[in-house]
């Protein structure tokens, strides 16, 4: 029963057969190189813009309930690591965009939360959100997608933790230091805001990642059906030990949505890339990028910005070889 | 009337600020449109989520990029 909501709902393998089929009645060799491109795109496409479309409304429709000061407020409530805890989870449903990370930083700072919080929300926040544990299901399995939110979130509070010990508050700008506590009254939604929101959340997101997810899907085609598969096991595979580093070292400089990882992830691990290889690049793609790092460095000085990317870095690489070594147990 | 858009330069906050202007000119007020990237000055507001608009300095709006016919309601 599982197993065909996995395959059949989430991962629409019948939309795969509809389109093979379809290309054959048009005259295409699908078992082909160019056919079984061709198939893979369109399908891909389908299959991500409707599970992009249907969740970021169901997911904004629930982080419409988590507007940050609400977020900051009950933040102020906890203490100690169950507060870094809270800073993780709450990171994965209140909305937020780079250019709101810095009223953020202030707004949680001059609330009084300690700086290794507010570093465990800005981790988990761009790395593990609901988005991405539905479509981790949807292609690689639910065991694959529960174990990579957790780990998300174990790097999220070991951050902020390990932030915090350093004692780094003199590495915040002073204007965030010295900003004044301001709570603002929040806004009543009604049920229909909420709708109202979270379909426009659906078209800004669509028209931002539609071509993150082509260029994405393109380049999964490519390595599906032309990059031969020992080329990818000998350097992302068994063949290579250090593949994990060489990943992650690849995705942090780069900048794409979750949506658009996942095809090129998907095709390397079908053409025998480790499970861990393919994770970690996709953590690194989307945990540190260069926008929110230019954002960033208005906040905090150079010091604790490198620490902040050393200890994402690190704990992806982590992951990553946690990931190879309990891949037999989990796909 | 002062109308301040706030935000940290992406271009949401851009789109906003257009349609903040294209607001203010289509509703024939007499408004100072100003655009404020500094965020010493926006933490002053306690606004977290960009952009915000504010209307002689009451917030008004925060973390929407609203089009110009619904920010003509909040000029009135």
């Amino acid at each position: 029963m599982w197993t065909f909501f996995q395959d059949q709902v989430l991962g629409m393998k019948w939309l795969s057969t509809l389109i093979g089929n379809l290309l054959s009645a048009f005259g295409f060799d699908i078992t082909g190189k160019i056919g079984g491109s061709l198939q893979f795109f369109i399908y891909d496409v389908i299959k991500i813009v409707v599970l992009l479309c249907t969740l970021i409304f169901v997911i904004s429709y629930i982080q419409s309930f988590f507007p940050p000061e609400r977020t900051k407020k009950i933040l102020g409530r906890f203490h100690g690591i169950s507060a870094n805890i809270l800073a993780a989870l709450l990171g994965t449903v209140t909305p937020f965009c780079s250019c709101s990370s810095i009223p953020l930083f202030i707004g949680f700072t001059s609330a009084g939360l300690p700086l290794g919080v507010t570093f465990s929300f800005l981790i988990s926040s761009p790395m593990v959100d609901l988005g991405s544990l539905v479509l981790l299901m949807s292609i690689f399995g639910v065991k694959v997608a529960i174990v990579y939110v957790i780990l998300g979130l174990v790097i999220a509070v070991a951050g902020g933790t390990l932030i915090e010990k350093l004692h780094l508050e003199n590495q915040v700008e002073e204007f965030i230091r010295n900003a004044k506590h301001i709570d603002i009254p929040i806004e009543e939604l009604t049920r229909k805001d909420r709708l109202k929101y979270a379909a426009e959340k659906v078209a800004e997101t669509f028209k931002k990642v539609f071509p993150y997810i082509l260029i994405g899907v393109g380049v999964g085609a490519i390595i599906h059906n032309w990059i031969p598969q020992d080329l990818i096991v000998r350097f992302l595979g068994n063949g290579n030990p250090f593949g994990v580093i060489l990943a992650t070292i690849a995705g942090v400089p780069m900048y794409a949505d979750i949506f658009g990882c996942i095809p090129i992830a998907e095709a390397l691990l079908a053409k025998g890339a480790k499970l861990g290889v393919v994770l970690s690049f996709m953590m690194g793609v989307t945990t540190l990028s260069l926008p929110s790092m230019i954002m960033l460095k208005k906040a905090i000085k150079p010091k604790l910005l490198g620490i902040f990317i050393a200890i994402c870095t690190i704990g992806i690489i982590i992951v990553g070889y946690f990931f190879n070594a309990l891949q037999y147990l989990l796909v | 009337m002062n109308v301040k858009v706030l935000g940290g330069g992406c271009k949401k906050c851009e789109t906003l600020l257009a349609n903040v202007k294209e607001a203010v000119a289509s509703a024939g007020v007499e408004a100072e449109v100003e655009y404020i990237t500094d965020f010493a000055v926006i933490a002053d507001y306690g606004i977290m989520s960009m952009p915000a608009i504010i209307v002689d300095e009451k917030i008004v709006s925060m973390g929407k990029v609203l089009k110009s016919s619904e920010i003509e309601n909040l000029l009135k």
